[in-house]
């Protein structure tokens, strides 16, 4: 596509210049570099089980069975961010904002998130505060411990990157070198208004959940 | 117990010990006359509460022990240092007389890998037990890793 100038021969065309798009400059960053290498992707397992793979994709098959699975899948996905239960599991001191969060003045009760004192019953899990490397099986334990599907919200600047001690000689530098995280809320603390934007932002991951586990950032117009 | 009566009765008893300072008293000691000193402390001075120990990694001139002892009914209160010296690791323990001294012992070794002799349960206390090195070390590399996790 070009502009035709006006008053000039039909055929002349000024072309637009392709604009040089630099280099991210992320890229040449090493500490990002880094966790481009080292940070925890999605399992590949992590999807719906085999089972309801191929009865869905035998449903999709039919003429108009479409219609079925998205269906399902939007009530499937409206079930799950309806009831988001968090696990009762804090570190350290962005704990005390995320308490306050599961209080009565922030009431995240209304968004259907019950703090849950077992891993067994939650779905998602507010990693709140510095990841020690003592700790951190720990934390992969409690995560294994989850029924999928299971999210993870790294919460404050410790958590997303090791924060003031990031070159300590004892902190795992981000948690998402242990388990894989959907939404990171930076601040140092985070304030529960914070986490509270994090927690609608994960709803509307979990809305957007596709049957091929996919977790990109929510956009109707894909599928 | 004033502080000019501590500092006559130290000077009478341990003639090399360095003392400065007002409050607390700092005595610098030399390694053989640690444990008898810290003795010296509790029965004679009254010093009956272990406050802290710790240790402060001067590079080249080798690891200096620090230990803070006071006597709380009189108002006294002894900072007690001494040098190891270059390449030196072992140190007299204080937990046959301050109890109190065990943890800070630990943590003394954990973090500066001192080896306290006479102590009677020398573990790693906060890291794990199958840590490398000593990490308040001036020797311990910042972002050493530690497979899996950093």
């Amino acid at each position: 596509m070009g502009l035709c100038v006006p008053g000039a021969h039909p055929r002349v065309e000024i072309k637009p210049p392709i604009p040089i798009i630099p280099a991210p400059i992320w890229k040449n960053i090493k500490d990002l570099q880094e966790w481009e290498q080292l940070h925890q992707k999605r399992p590949e397992g992590d999807k719906h089980s085999a089972a309801f793979e191929s009865i869905t994709e035998g449903i999709h098959s039919f003429p108009g069975g479409f219609v079925v699975t998205t269906l399902a899948d939007a009530f499937f996905n409206w079930a799950r961010k309806s009831s988001v239960w968090p696990v009762t599991f804090g570190l350290a001191c962005c704990a005390i904002e995320m308490m306050a969060t599961f209080a009565s003045r922030f009431d995240v009760e209304r968004l259907g998130m019950v703090p849950w004192a077992s891993p067994r019953h939650s779905d998602l899990m507010v990693v709140s505060g510095t990841v020690t490397i003592k700790m951190a099986p720990m934390l992969e334990r409690i995560y294994a411990q989850m029924p999928d599907p299971k999210w993870a919200v790294s919460m404050g600047s410790c958590a997303n990157s090791g924060g003031p001690f990031r070159h300590g000689y004892h902190v795992v530098k981000g948690v998402d070198r242990v388990i894989p995280v959907d939404v990171y809320v930076p601040g140092c603390p985070p304030p529960p208004e914070s986490l509270l934007n994090g927690l609608l932002l994960l709803q509307e991951q979990i809305a957007h959940f596709r049957r091929t586990g996919e977790r990109a950032a929510p956009n109707p117009k894909v599928d | 117990m004033t502080r000019e009566q501590a500092t006559t009765l130290i000077g009478e008893r341990f003639g090399v010990a360095q003392v400065e300072g007002e409050s607390p008293l700092v005595v610098t000691l030399p390694v053989d006359q640690w444990a008898s000193f810290a003795r010296f402390a509790k029965e004679t001075l009254g010093c009956r509460f272990f406050s802290f120990s710790t240790a402060v990694d001067w590079k080249e001139q080798g690891l200096e022990v620090v230990a803070k002892v006071d006597n709380l009914d009189e108002r006294l209160s002894l900072l007690m240092k001494t040098k190891l010296g270059a390449g030196v690791t072992t140190c007299p323990s204080l937990v046959p007389i301050y109890r109190g001294a065990n943890w800070m012992e630990r943590e003394c070794y954990d973090m500066f890998g001192i080896r306290f002799e006479g102590h009677p349960d020398l573990r790693r206390i906060l890291l794990s037990e199958d840590w490398e090195g000593h990490p308040l070390l001036k020797s311990y590399a910042v972002d050493t890793p530690h497979p899996p996790y950093r």
